[in-house]
């Protein structure tokens, strides 16, 4: 009884998990280059939309793919924005997530139900079945994924040039790197993932699109990256714990006897208080790039 | 083209307004309706009766106190989004004082006090861990945000709820209500606080040696910290004037906002105006003045859509899309020079008029 209890809540983490830890992940990317998109949220929510349409129009794999290709053509947009255009990365990430929030209400209204859209079971992706509950096979890529993500970044040529744009651009500059390019795309393969995450909320986890389905999801993930480092690995960790208090936080506010003694709330409020201890010092501290945030010009 | 500073601020605005309104058109037309009648739906919605304007000015009174939080920041060079949660604070602490039933003069002041508090109160760790951590302010803001929004939740459903209605808080006492200031509209005479602040805060920046030193932190820190200027006092001004103002826009919303002048639970009235704020003090080119026109613009476009759902039947979120792509645009610092760059670059020949 209680083993199953404690199988039903790690099995509910770690489908929370995924979105925060793809969506990290990616931002991981974007960040290290020296992009900081805080439009991930918006991100999130128009994918969950187009990847909802996706599935149903083409099967859930499709649907995946659509996210994650509505992701990228965002995060290019952003990322040409924050590049070639020197925009200020923060006022457009916002603008990012006005614009969204305001589509997919549109978008939901026009198709009719206002606020809510389902995905119907058949367009679903299709779950494995275990004793504890329905077990996702995106649980396996959310956590494949930064391992993959950490070779590449800290193993690799293409992740020494990610890192030089991020910490020091006038001297990957001199060395003969594209900058702006290598910004675009990075930013660009980041976003893709909030945009798979966004996918993975209405095709899989939730099955369903309303106008708040991304609930904070992408700020989150930016906590979660704050939290890590910039270390994918720590993303994972990161990931895995912001989804243990989302699914805690569900699970208390149904339990009367729990409620009384600690409320739901304050469960909630757990990872965001701890990532802020975090930022602050008194666990560990977090080193950024250099040029995070600051346009590239050459002189 | 070279414009002075002033105008060149204005021609950006009216430019990613224009990209903004096309892409909203675009998208209008893209979902089968019609773009010409919606858009004079929503002008006449915003702007076109004493109802509409009155609607559209009490949109905007909340708006220009969140703006003015990210403005004051931005002058001194922070990114403070720490309005979206001052905000929700201080509502409940307007909502707060209204729960002990004090005579009629003290509740209404003690209400504006303790807004203004808990929106101050709220800044406060902000400011603490940049001045003496160095914590980028996007950050602690962001989880600052987070842990007030479920404060608040907790908050309205446990201590503050009505006991007839448990969707919603007790509402604040007549005495402590801001009057009407057009009858049978949303337009109290908060509009005038909203007003006056932003007079307060241009003095601040423009007419006083503080102001001038959180311009000069903005301009360049390394140069106004070798002029002496001590950093950790232009951050703590900087996000306590902050605070204030976005506790002060909580305020306005339940003491001045007809019919429930209470929280409904998950706040859907208030959540979003801080996020907002900061796209009208982006639009407002972070000035008080520029603010309280974008601010009257902004509520305009939340009044006038709700006429473009009515009678052209295109749902208002898409006033949000518009404000979205404005803001982006306005990302672009050299915006103005934009379609000189694309003519360098070379117009795609089908662009191109015959004639050149």
């Amino acid at each position: 009884m209680n083993l199953d209890y404690a199988a039903g809540i790690l099995l509910g983490s770690l489908h929370a998990m995924v979105p925060i830890t793809l969506t990290a992940s990616g931002e991981v990317i974007g960040e290290s280059a020296g992009l900081f998109n805080i439009g991930l949220e918006g991100i999130i929510l128009v994918s969950a939309m187009t990847g909802a349409l996706g599935a149903e129009a083409a099967g859930p794999a499709v649907g995946l793919m659509v996210g994650l290709g509505t992701g990228f053509v965002i995060g290019l947009i952003f990322g040409g924005v924050c590049t070639y255009f020197k925009g200020v990365q923060l006022v457009a990430g916002v603008g990012i997530n006005l614009f969204a929030a305001g589509l997919v209400a549109f978008w939901l209204i026009h198709l009719g139900v206002p606020g809510h859209h389902a995905v119907a079971a058949e367009h679903q992706l299709a779950n494995i079945a275990t004793p504890f509950g329905d077990f996702s096979p995106m649980i396996l890529v959310a956590v494949a994924l930064p391992v993959f993500l950490y070779v590449l970044l800290f193993r690799t040529k293409l992740g020494l040039k990610i890192r030089a744009v991020g910490e020091n651009p006038q001297a990957a500059d001199v060395a003969g790197i594209k900058i702006h390019l290598l910004r675009l795309l990075a930013t660009a393969a980041g976003a893709s993932l909030a945009g798979l995450a966004g996918a993975y909320i209405s095709v899989d986890w939730l099955g369903s699109v309303t106008k708040e389905v991304s609930a904070g999801r992408g700020f989150i993930a930016l906590a979660t990256v704050v939290f890590s480092g910039l270390n994918p690995l720590l993303v994972l960790l990161g990931g895995f714990i912001f989804g243990f208090f989302d699914n805690l936080a569900v699970w208390v506010a149904t339990m009367p006897t729990i409620k009384k003694f600690i409320p739901w709330q304050f469960i909630a409020m757990a990872p965001y208080a701890v990532t802020l201890l975090v930022v602050a010092g008194v666990i560990g501290r977090a080193k950024f790039p250099a040029a995070i945030g600051i346009p590239y010009e050459r002189e | 083209m070279r414009f002075p500073a002033g105008i060149d601020e204005l021609a950006k605005t009216i430019v990613a307004g224009v990209i903004g309104f096309t892409v909203g058109a675009l998208i209008i037309k893209l979902y089968g309706y019609d773009p010409i009648a919606a858009y004079r739906a929503l002008f006449n919605g915003a702007f076109g009766d004493l109802y509409s304007f009155s609607e559209s000015l009490a949109n905007a009174t909340p708006l220009i106190l969140t703006a003015l939080t990210f403005a004051i920041g931005f002058r001194g060079g922070m990114f403070n989004i720490g309005a979206e949660g001052q905000l929700y604070l201080g509502a409940l602490a307007a909502v707060a004082v209204s729960y002990f039933h004090l005579p009629s003069a003290v509740s209404f002041a003690l209400s504006l006090i303790c807004a203004v508090l808990a929106g101050a109160l709220w800044s406060l760790p902000a400011a603490i861990l940049k001045a003496i951590r160095g914590v980028h302010e996007v950050i602690s803001t962001i989880m600052l945000n987070w842990i007030s929004q479920f404060l608040c939740f907790y908050l309205i459903s446990e201590i503050l709820v009505d006991p007839q209605r448990a969707e919603k808080t007790i509402s604040v006492v007549e005495s402590a209500r801001l009057p009407l200031l057009v009858q049978g509209t949303s337009l109290s005479y908060g509009i005038f606080i909203s007003l006056f602040a932003a007079i307060i805060i241009y003095l601040l920046l423009w007419r006083t040696v503080i102001g001038f030193d959180i311009r000069a932190t903005g301009h360049n820190p390394l140069a106004a910290a070798y002029a002496g200027i001590e950093q950790w006092k232009i951050v703590l001004i900087v996000f306590i004037s902050g605070g204030l103002t976005a506790g002060l826009a909580g305020a306005m919303h339940v003491m001045g906002r007809p019919p429930i002048y209470a929280i409904y639970g998950g706040m859907p009235s208030i959540k979003g105006l801080g996020f907002e704020g900061l796209a009208v003090a982006m639009i407002g080119r972070n000035h008080p003045i520029g603010i309280i026109f974008a601010a009257i613009f902004f509520g305009g476009l939340l009044a006038g859509g709700r006429m473009m759902q009515l009678s052209a039947n295109v749902p208002l979120e898409l006033v949000r899309v518009v404000e979205g792509m404005v803001v982006l645009f306005l990302a672009i610092p050299e915006l103005v020079k934009l379609f000189g760059w694309l003519r360098k670059i070379g117009i795609p020949p089908i662009f191109r008029s015959k004639r050149s």
